[in-house]
């Protein structure tokens, strides 16, 4: 960690290497593309969903479904967190019945949004089964969860947090650890 | 607070500055435009829920709403009991007709029985003006008013504005009308405050007695003349005749005010060509409304039904925060 506080994990080119790897992992163990359907979680599961769903259509050549959730609704803290947090959408225009669901995230702490996604899928349907894809893994579980496909480890500390920043036009991303978050921490 | 928290969530404060800070939903005198957007916001999403096969998410679980309603309802009080269901919330129904206000307790006696029970939520109609903010002073819990005499029904109020949106893409700059017993209407007053600060161009219409001079002083149009208040409208909004609040005559006959101001196919030509019917019930059809156009394509009657869940889910979600008794 330098002075500053702040440290760059990954740039633009490093999480498009990152998501291409994860692609050709989730392809591979589902033999293919068929079947499968991506979630991704809001918020910042969504642009990596679609990343990957454009990896998997130049590789494989087939556009696979793409929704995402929003697990506010299915928060274990919401009687404990101050205000009520501002609800996302949720958008699965498409049934994942006897679908591999993977579920995309860009970083897994706790567990705790990952339960309340798959509570949330649940709600939607009965999948063949979920797998969980994350870009960034940070450590310090609650919850017996882990990730099938996971971008890289990174160590952290409980106070600090990992932030993944994602250009609003640009195609632009990065990954940075800080030290302790201004204000609220991850 | 980050410790047990859903920790990889922290970008919400950067997406919305606002933050819900009411304990209690009296009326919609107070409410900013900011605050109107965010409750439509939110109950967009519950839509979003009430789409699925399983319609039902956790997040009150283990909450209570108890809907306390002293004067008569199906509407309202089913509205708000699914929407407490469909967030997980208990939901238990009062009725004044079958609980010991039929042997002489008094409001606040009852109200406080039902905060010892701790409820997170209490949702109330009363036919007097004033009930939900008196109540609102003597009990811990959040209240939601379901209507207060002819003071102000902010539910409706709400799910109103959401419908004419649903239906109309905006709110800014149309022609809404609302016809009838202006005088006795709570609907009126909450939407003057939902639809008006929104950029309606709002008009009232009725017979003299019914329509108040203040009303004016609101912002809308006042005028006795239906087809002046009909003629280009986006919305058409009736009224029911209360009659169960009016202790004088405020017009001859049901016959002549249904001549007069009833909303017939005849008058409703008159109004935009897209321009659609909302009523928020119960309607006494053939008197401010006629049958075939309360079941029209451009009635968006049940349409406003439709969003009263969604609106109330969105109140409910937003008033049963965590730290409510203490702030």
């Amino acid at each position: 960690m330098k002075k500053s506080g702040k440290k760059l994990i990954l740039d633009t080119k490093g999480v498009d290497r990152v998501l291409s790897r994860l692609t050709h992992e989730i392809l591979e163990k589902n033999k293919g593309a068929e079947e499968i359907v991506l979630v991704g979680i809001c918020s910042g599961g969504v642009p990596l969903s679609r990343v990957i769903q454009g990896k998997i259509q130049s590789i494989e050549g087939v556009e696979v479904p793409a929704g995402y959730v929003d697990i506010t609704l299915y928060r274990d803290d919401l009687s404990r967190a101050g205000y009520q947090p501002r609800l996302k959408r949720t958008e699965i225009p498409f049934s994942i019945d006897d679908k591999k669901v993977v579920l995309v995230d860009d970083v897994l702490f706790t567990g705790r949004t990952i339960r309340a996604a798959m509570d949330a899928l649940i709600d939607f349907g009965r999948p063949k089964n979920i797998q969980l894809a994350v870009l960034i893994d940070r450590g310090h579980r609650e919850l017996p969860i882990r990730a099938d496909y996971v971008g890289r480890n990174v160590p952290t500390a409980r106070a600090e947090t990992v932030e993944v920043l994602v250009g609003e036009e640009t195609e632009e991303w990065k990954v940075v650890l800080r030290e302790s978050a201004p204000g609220k921490g991850k | 607070m980050e410790g047990g928290a859903t920790g990889e969530r922290p970008r919400e404060r950067k997406v919305t500055p606002m933050e819900w800070r009411r304990k209690h939903v009296l009326g919609l005198a107070d409410f900013s435009a900011e605050e109107i957007e965010f409750v439509i916001d939110t109950a967009r999403s519950m839509e979003d829920v009430l789409t699925r096969d399983i319609k039902k998410v956790p997040a009150l679980r283990g909450k209570t709403v108890v809907n306390l309603f002293f004067e008569a309802s199906t509407r309202t009080r089913t509205s708000f009991e699914i929407a407490g269901k469909r967030l997980s919330a208990d939901v238990v129904n009062f009725s004044s007709a079958v609980s010991s206000v039929a042997k002489g307790e008094t409001l606040l006696d009852t109200a406080k029985n039902i905060n010892a029970m701790m409820p997170s939520i209490i949702v109330m109609r009363h036919p007097a003006s004033g009930a939900a903010q008196f109540l609102s002073r003597h009990v811990s819990c959040s209240i939601i008013n379901a209507g207060d005499g002819s003071n102000e029904h902010p539910t409706q109020g709400l799910l109103d504005l959401y419908a004419v949106i649903k239906a109309k893409g905006k709110v800014k700059g149309l022609k809404i009308s609302i016809i009838g017993d202006i005088l006795h209407s709570r609907v009126v007053r909450s939407n003057l405050h939902s639809l008006g600060r929104m950029g309606a161009d709002l008009w009232l219409c009725g017979p003299g007695t019914l329509v108040p001079r203040e009303m004016g002083r609101s912002g809308a149009t006042v005028t006795n003349d239906i087809r002046e208040a009909v003629r280009d409208a986006d919305v058409v909004m009736m009224l029911r005749i209360q009659l169960e609040r009016q202790k004088t005559a405020y017009f001859p006959s049901l016959r002549e005010y249904a001549r007069n101001y009833g909303l017939n196919s005849e008058v409703f030509s008159l109004a935009k060509k897209d321009a659609v019917i909302m009523h928020p019930g119960p309607i006494n059809r053939g008197v401010e409304l006629s049958d075939t156009l309360a079941d029209s394509s451009q009635s968006i009657i049940l349409n406003q039904v439709e969003s009263g869940v969604a609106i109330r889910m969105a109140l409910l979600y937003l008033l049963a925060g965590g730290h409510n008794a203490a702030r």
